[in-house]
């Protein structure tokens, strides 16, 4: 038992070398019963390895954790379960092959130390916590064949469904939208009045002054700053994890008589999109809005081929592209970095080069072979235009941080050169600090005459890189709107009515 | 019950349906109880092979010494009871064979979980060293002057007959033995933690890690099981030919993991069903068995279980990529 002033997890020390890379140097400080401690810091800064850590899932070469009073050098993964720590993972670790409800309730039934499966007691367990998160998703599907938000709402419900004293969440919100970002928020706050501690890992920085009370600051491996989170504000935390101001810049004014590049004319399909028209011109970035199951993800599909819309044109330099075939889209010019870029878009296991000059290995071929050097020479250089912290290039993608591996995507993309880009969600997981890069890269690359398409939850990002937002509602789209003439509120407002 | 053809199981029944009724035209005397007893014969020994693939398959993994295992627990066990203990029940024999496959399924396991090699690596090299080191240091003569338990076992017969045209036909108690592999393999998979724990394995190893399955353990135990399976598999096969033979059984490995393919198991793990997997049996057996009926000759045997395979797995492949197309 835990005196009650006597901090539920005290970590001192914590350390971890990766083939070389410190990836944390001696990291320690405390959560208290109730209370939800926030763990920033840019991308690679340690963040997830910490989590790992404290889920048993990676050894630590030094440590010392006290858990309600217990010491550790190392937990297991079945000791910090025992110990009611629940985390969701930054890659929500499920189970694609089962369902929703095994998945909801795999942990909490073995961590009971149950030996027979119970169905209906499953069932019930899953129903019941995906009411807690307030959605619908049928317990009988598949993990796999779910949207990347209800996979995340599932890697959620997972860690909810058993009575934890630890709650970790390491980039929880990342797919969802306002409406599920706000129920989660409430159901932090409940979990803390209930006595529950959270361990919350969050890019979007007004979520983590909203809810935490505690700040710890990580800059590569380190902390490097801590306290109350009242001493913090987004653009005092923001410094602290980069070490430098960040600021955001401006679009830059669209040039007038840009020639049109993009044309998209009544395309329609059951169930996602009606009559969606719109024009896109070089050197402009057109934002897209609209929550989840606007339609907004399934048109981005369909512009790229990987849904076949049942009516509608789409021309590019007015020349029609064929519908419902992706090889035909690229070899248009037209590049798509998808969602769900962790399982969509990456060899996991490949080099860091190669998933990054995959795109490329037509335009460096010789005759019959291929000029690696100049491959790549290629990709190193989109490596370094994109700052992904990368030891060594020919480590595979999965050692990277998480949103390293995001801009790894983008370098694929952005490395094939195309006439227009359709970014879904292009800073998800990403640090304020990349971000505000990424953001000058989009503008830059608008500003060389090439088309961007933004499709966002981020109403900041939207504002901050287009020339004009498009509205979708209900597989429509509801307004057009003037980038720099728009307020957040006023673009909120207009997605909730 | 829906059709859903993106299922290989409903595919795989379509098709022993079809060769089915074709075989039946070409030969009015196919659909007849000798030829279902024969099906259900000739697929004693696949069959419970399978089911021990199809739980690696399941896990995450492959093992392709099974037949190895097979070949060395029968004829070892055999060996001793000849030699030393020629009165023991078929049962106490069946025993000895299920330890033997147990001991060297255990000794996969030991790589597999306890080193964390590869498994299909593992398993080649071990189907290699166990048939070699049976026909080096075991024995390599067929013993056809089988213990009388053994043999006894072979002539208990569930159902006998005889048929309107005077043929005989008969189905052995062994059978019961598959369907029993079947019920437990079966109560594993859908109705325990550890069965629960193998699917979760199979779809994700990291996953399962970091939830605190004891893979290491579970691991272990698939080994294990499939290893008993062999053993069991191998002594049937044995008693039921009425002659051990230690060059019997390794070369199936293939069309057995090609049986459980068919039936929908995933290569990359976390996907098989039990209905499945003795479709993919059946549908193999009835190939071996009647292709002579429909008058082609028995060499076209592999090329016609080969294109099975490609439309068997291909096709359903094919559905749910265009599924997944038109869903958006
Ligand atoms: N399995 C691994 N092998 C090698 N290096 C790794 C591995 N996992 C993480 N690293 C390295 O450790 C460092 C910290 O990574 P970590 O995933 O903890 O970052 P993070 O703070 O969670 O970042 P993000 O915000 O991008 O998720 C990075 O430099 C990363 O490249
Ligand atoms: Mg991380």
């Amino acid at each position: 038992m835990t005196a009650a002033d006597e901090p539920l997890i005290v970590m001192r020390g914590v350390t971890k070398t990766y083939a070389g890379i410190r990836a944390l140097d001696g990291v320690g400080f405390a959560i208290r019963e109730g209370e939800a401690v926030s763990l920033a810091g840019e991308n690679g800064s340690g963040k997830s390895t910490l989590i790992k850590i404290l889920a048993g899932a990676e050894e630590p070469d030094e440590a010392s954790i006290t858990v309600a009073g217990e010491s550790f050098a190392r937990l297991t993964p079945r000791q910090s379960a025992g110990a009611g720590i629940m985390v969701i993972f930054q890659d929500f670790s499920l189970f694609p092959n089962l369902s929703v409800a095994e998945n909801i309730g795999f942990s909490a039934e073995l961590h009971a130390g149950h030996r027979l499966v119970d169905r209906g007691r499953v069932r019930a367990l899953a129903a019941r916590t995906l009411e807690r998160v307030g959605v619908d998703i049928p317990l009988d599907a598949r993990v796999e064949t779910l949207s990347v938000a209800h996979k995340q709402l599932v890697a959620i419900c997972r860690a909810l469904a058993s009575d934890a004293r630890l709650i970790i969440m390491d980039e929880p919100t990342t797919a969802l939208t306002e409406r599920e970002v706000r129920v989660l928020l409430g159901i932090i706050r409940r979990l803390k009045a209930d006595g529950v501690a959270v361990l919350f890992v969050s890019h979007k920085l007004a979520e983590v002054l909203e809810v935490c009370e505690h700040v710890v600051v990580l800059r590569n491996g380190r902390k490097v700053a801590e306290g109350p989170a009242g001493e913090f504000d987004a653009a005092s935390l923001a410094r602290h994890m980069t070490g430098r101001d960040v600021a955001e810049a401006l679009p830059s004014p669209l040039a007038d008589g840009a020639p049109r590049l993009l044309e998209v004319r009544g395309l329609s399909k059951a169930g996602a999109f009606a009559d969606i028209g719109f024009e896109l011109h070089a050197g402009e970035v057109l934002g897209i809005a609209g929550l989840l199951g606007s339609g907004r993800t399934p048109l981005a599909k369909a512009l790229f081929g990987l849904v076949a819309p049942d009516a509608g044109r789409v021309t590019l330099d007015g020349r029609e592209v064929p519908l419902g075939d992706p090889l035909a889209a690229a070899a248009a010019g037209i590049g798509y970095v998808p969602e769900d870029r962790l399982t969509e878009g990456l060899f996991l296991t490949q080099s860091i080069l190669r998933n990054v000059g995959i795109g490329r290995l037509e335009a460096h071929a010789q005759g019959p072979l291929l000029d690696v050097a100049g491959l790549w020479r290629e990709a190193e250089e989109w490596l370094r235009r994109l700052a992904v912290k990368a030891p060594d290039p020919a480590a595979p993608v999965r050692s990277l941080s998480g949103g390293n591996q995001q801009r790894v995507v983008l370098a694929r993309w952005l490395a094939r050169g195309p006439r227009m880009l359709l970014l879904n969600g292009p800073t998800v997981g990403v640090d304020v600090g990349s971000k505000a890069e990424i953001h000058g890269i989009i503008r830059d690359l608008a500003g060389r005459g090439l088309g961007v398409v933004v499709i966002s939850d981020d109403l900041p990002e939207l504002l901050a890189t287009c020339h004009r937002i498009l509205v979708m509602k209900e597989g429509r789209i509801t307004d057009d709107l003037p980038g720099t003439a728009t307020s957040e509120a006023d673009l909120a407002h207009r997605l909730a009515s | 019950m829906k059709l859903d053809l993106t299922r290989n199981e409903t595919l795989v029944a379509g098709v022993i349906l079809a060769f089915c009724a074709i075989a039946a035209v070409v030969d009015p005397g196919f659909l007849s109880m000798p030829t279902l007893t024969d099906l259900l014969r000739g697929g004693i020994v696949l069959g419970i092979f399978a089911v021990g693939a199809m739980l690696v398959l399941v896990s995450g993994g492959i093992d392709v010494s099974f037949t190895a295992v097979a070949a060395f627990a029968m004829y070892t066990t055999t060996l001793l009871l000849v030699n030393w203990a020629p009165g023991l029940p078929w049962w106490a024999a069946f025993l000895v064979a299920m330890a033997i496959g147990a001991l060297l399924g255990a000794f996969n396991g030991l790589f597999i979980a306890g080193f964390g090699l590869p498994t299909l690596i593992v398993t080649l090299g071990t189907l290699s060293i166990f048939r070699g080191f049976l026909l080096t240091f075991v024995g390599s003569k067929l013993i056809s002057n089988l213990p009388p338990g053994m043999r006894d076992f072979s002539r208990l017969m569930m159902v006998r007959g005889t048929n309107a045209d005077g043929s005989f036909y008969s189905l052995p108690w062994a059978f019961a033995f598959l369907v029993g592999v079947v019920v437990v393999t079966w109560t594993i998979l859908y109705r325990t933690m550890l069965g629960r724990a193998i699917f979760a394995m199979g779809g994700s190893m990291e996953s399962a890690r970091r939830i605190g399955i004891p893979v290491r353990a579970t691991q272990f135990f698939v080994y294990v099981y499939v290893g008993t399976m062999a053993g069991l598999a191998g002594i049937i096969h044995a008693s039921m030919a009425r002659v051990a033979n230690p060059f019997d059984l390794v070369g199936l490995e293939l069309s057995v993991i090609a049986a459980v393919v068919l039936g929908g198991a995933r290569l990359a793990g976390g996907y098989g069903t039990l209905t499945g997997t003795l479709l993919g049996v059946a549908l193999i057996v009835l190939v071996r068995n009647s292709l002579i009926v429909l008058g082609i000759p028995s060499t076209w045997q592999s090329v016609a279980i080969g294109i099975l395979i490609l439309i068997g797995t291909g096709l359903p492949a094919w559905q749910a990529k265009r599924a997944a197309a038109r869903a958006a």
